[in-house]
């Protein structure tokens, strides 16, 4: 075999497995970005869907917001004007998340059968800026 | 002084655009009157853009805040240093420091560029002037920085809290010196290709340049990573955020360039490979613009959404077009000069970590861009974070950090079994031992242990390539240790410049391998309670809260939570944490309240505290408290890299004579290095 082959075998190995790599990430860390309504959409459509890992983007309903500080633990509710649920969350929420009137939050996590989002993860957004929560980051 | 501002913005509208129809024309018909003038224009233009942001800057000074950004940006009780950094802080300032400096580089380029490259500087000035006028017309058109308001607010907004800090000072300028100078490599890429003047000739004009940009780059990234472990507060220094993602893209085809160029000179080979790399690098600074200020993607950094976003997405449309096409039609004056003549050699090693740095690139941009690929073709956003990235970067990170210590050790064309008895039996052993040395230590885990290992091998490499050049010094001119070793550098800064920036790379990964085994614990703690965390390195720290104070500083109303520290029971003093409420000089808030984290460092580990709020306005506070091992190495892994980088660039030593290709094998590297005078 010549040198020419012998580096194209080489590189075909690492190209097939740098997409490989890339096709197996996502589907196994991939995760659903939705709406509220996308959400009850997928549930109402596929009953499987409930503890299925997502993320859900909406704006917190003024009001909404009780903080057990003691505890950890701040349930509010999120909606994009059509569908509403109830997130509860147990870790630190970031500077961004006040208790102003237009706040955006990313959540990640599972909404439970009872209807329940419980997160794992919480980004709000207020200004110009999203602000990374918790723990669970790397470095 | 707006009006001065603005006339110079619009003056180097005219200039640029002259110079740039100009730079393409006067080179195209030959006529020298023509191209003489595009190198005054370029000139000008410098001039005018560096009016243009003293004018803003004496805004910012004065408190302008008839000005929308200097309102915007600044406040009467801002500390003057922030002043001076918030020409940079905002999208508008930003563009006008851009164009600038970008101005600066394309005068120098024209001034310090050997006589013997002047056949490519007429299409350099025109590339780098229509970079230039993109970016003023940018300005002029949708984000003018001189823009009045229709009233005078008593006090600007202020800067945001998390921009108020030394580092971010820094941090942009460097990352945007970075993006903006590899315009320069690109616009000589681009009149290699336009003069077809295909030789090596463009890459040895440009070799200061692409260590100037990777440079900045590499400093720019790393202070990024400081200010995001420092200020962002969730206690870890890289995140994969789109906009981090963005800086890093650049930076990765830079290096694959700053190795695959070495081939060029040395065998002729992967001129179209150079070409396409340094036309990517550009499109990804181009395209890490366009991230950060459209708002596309949700990420930290953005900049508020704007039609900026637009003009760059456009931008980069027209130049990916236009290049690719270019390097099409003259594909086949590319070909290589010689076939590849071995697998074992460090030119397959050298393509084989191209193709990596190309494949880290690929992925990350993928990763990056999903949530909006997906949505484009499945119609349903999918978003991956830094588990994807992690999976599919951490193998790939390792085969590299390999080749870091096999690249500079095999032999060019084709190694020997001897060559590599000799260059490898060193560093393997010193690979294994501390593989076995970690795994006795009951260090665990498969991607930590390769890490550390390999950079045991690494290391290996480069001592024992310092440790061969010396003494061979030492026996051929009688030079003591340590005037061998500086003589050694000194004379071939190139090559030991590049191990330096090898050994500040195996740094970052011992430090990025710490962060496996970071400790972390939330606590609700009254004051006289503690909560305990134990290290990695088998250390017990007791944190012991003290109390909650509340006091009032210049721009700002703090709340600041204390513990006592013990570690193993030894008392190490108090760590605060604040929160903070910036405000106006009238004490209105400005922007949503700020955390200011605790951090010690040592050499092994950090201890970083988080005050997280109180409970019900009582002192009973809510912590986070962190244990992040090795991050000390990150910064001392970026310092190594810089210096190293700054060795490799320093005018004289190792420089290469223009068209002299050295093919023959050297029989011993190390010799052959140390004994070149």
């Amino acid at each position: 075999m010549k040198a020419g082959h012998k580096f194209l075998f080489g590189a075909s190995i690492i190209v097939v497995s740098v997409v490989l790599l890339i096709t197996q990430g996502v589907r196994e860390t991939g995760v659903y970005f939705l709406t509220p309504s996308e959400l009850a959409d997928k549930t109402s459509a596929d009953p499987s869907f409930y503890d299925v890992g997502l993320k859900m983007g909406a704006k917190v309903v003024p009001g909404s917001v009780r903080r057990d500080p003691g505890n950890r633990q701040i349930d509010f509710e999120v909606s994009d004007g059509v569908r509403t649920y109830p997130v509860t969350y147990r870790g630190l929420v970031p500077d961004t998340f006040t208790d102003a009137n237009d706040i955006e939050v990313i959540v990640e996590g599972r909404l439970g059968r009872d209807g329940v989002f419980r997160a794992t993860e919480v980004l709000a957004k207020c200004g110009s800026r999203y602000e990374a929560a918790t723990e669970g980051k790397q470095a | 002084m707006t009006l001065l501002g603005e006339f110079c913005l619009w003056l180097a509208l005219l200039l640029s655009a002259w110079a740039a129809v100009l730079g393409f024309s006067g080179r195209w018909q030959d006529r020298p009157d023509l191209t003489a003038s595009v190198r005054g224009a370029v000139v000008a233009t410098f001039g005018a853009l560096a009016v243009a942001a003293l004018s803003l800057w004496k805004g910012l000074a004065s408190h302008d805040f008839n000005i929308e950004y200097v309102a915007a940006y600044t406040s009467r009780n801002l500390p003057d240093g922030y002043i001076i950094s918030a020409l940079w802080a905002g999208q508008k300032g930003s563009l006008l420091f851009w164009a600038v400096v970008l101005s600066l580089f394309g005068a120098l380029a024209q001034l310090l560029t050997p006589r013997r490259y002047g056949a490519l500087m007429p299409y350099v000035a025109a590339v780098t002037s229509a970079v230039v006028a993109f970016f003023v017309c940018t300005m002029v058109f949708a984000a003018n920085p001189f823009e009045r308001m229709a009233f005078t607010p008593a006090d600007g907004r202020g800067l945001n809290p998390q921009l108020q800090n030394p580092g971010m000072m820094i941090h942009p300028p460097m990352l945007y010196l970075g993006y903006i100078s590899i315009t320069i490599p690109f616009a000589f890429a681009i009149a290699a290709l336009l003069s077809r003047s295909l030789d090596t000739g463009w890459i040895h004009a440009i070799r200061k340049w692409t260590l100037v940009s990777w440079l900045f780059l590499s400093i720019g990234i790393t202070l990024g990573m400081w200010w995001a472990y420092v200020e962002l507060g969730w206690g870890g220094y890289w995140a994969w955020d789109p906009v981090e993602n963005a800086s890093l893209l650049p930076w990765l085809t830079m290096t694959a360039f700053l190795h695959s160029v070495m081939i060029q000179e040395k065998r002729g080979m992967l001129k179209r490979w150079n070409l396409g790399l340094i036309v990517g690098t550009f499109l990804l600074s181009i395209f890490g613009t366009f991230i950060t200020r459209s708002g596309v993607i949700a990420s930290v950094h953005s900049f508020t959404q704007s039609n900026v976003g637009y003009f760059f997405l456009a931008f980069l449309v027209v130049c990916g077009i236009l290049s690719f096409t270019l390097l099409y039609t003259r594909w086949s004056s590319l070909k290589a000069e010689v076939q590849l003549e071995s697998v074992v050699s460090r030119e397959a090693a050298f393509l084989f970590n191209n193709l990596l740095f190309v494949g880290v690139a690929f992925s990350v941009l993928w990763g990056t861009l999903f949530p909006i690929l997906s949505e484009l073709v499945r119609g349903t956003k999918i978003t991956v974070g830094p588990p994807f990235f992690n999976r599919v970067n951490v193998p790939i990170g390792l085969l590299l950090l390999a080749l870091t210590g096999i690249g500079p050790l095999i032999a060019w064309r084709k190694a020997s079994t001897a060559n590599l008895k000799r260059q490898f039996t060193g560093p393997v052993a010193a690979g294994v031992l501390t593989a076995v040395g970690l795994l006795a230590a009951g260090v665990r885990g498969l991607y930590p242990v390769m890490a550390l290992s390999l950079a045991g091998f690494v290391a290996g490499t480069i001592v024992q390539e310092f440790y061969r050049g010396v003494r061979a010094r030492r026996r051929m001119h009688g030079e003591s240790t340590p005037v061998a070793f500086g003589r050694l550098v000194a004379r071939n800064r190139r090559r030991y410049g590049g191990y330096l920036v090898h050994a500040g790379v195996l740094i970052y990964f011992v430090a990025f391998s710490g962060m496996a085994f970071k400790r972390e614990i939330e606590a609700t703690l009254k004051p006289g309670d503690s909560a305990t965390l134990t290290s990695p390195f088998g250390h017990t720290y007791t944190f012991t809260h003290v109390g909650v104070s509340q006091f009032e500083a210049l721009n700002r109303v703090v709340s600041a939570a204390t513990v006592q520290v013990a570690k193993d029971g030894k008392p190490q003093g108090l760590m605060t944490s604040e929160k903070r409420q910036h405000v106006d000089s009238f004490r209105r808030p400005t922007f949503e309240p700020s955390t200011e984290v605790g951090i010690r460092s040592n050499l092994q580990e950090d201890v970083y505290i988080t005050y997280a709020g109180s409970v019900g306005g009582t002192e009973e506070a809510v912590y986070r408290l962190t244990i992040n091992p090795l991050v000390w190495w990150v910064w001392f892994g970026g310092f190594v890299l810089a210096f190293g980088g700054l060795v490799t660039m320093w005018p004289g030593g190792g420089a290469v004579i223009p068209g002299a290709r050295r093919t023959a094998v050297r029989p011993s590297l190390a010799e052959a290095g140390a004994l070149t005078e």
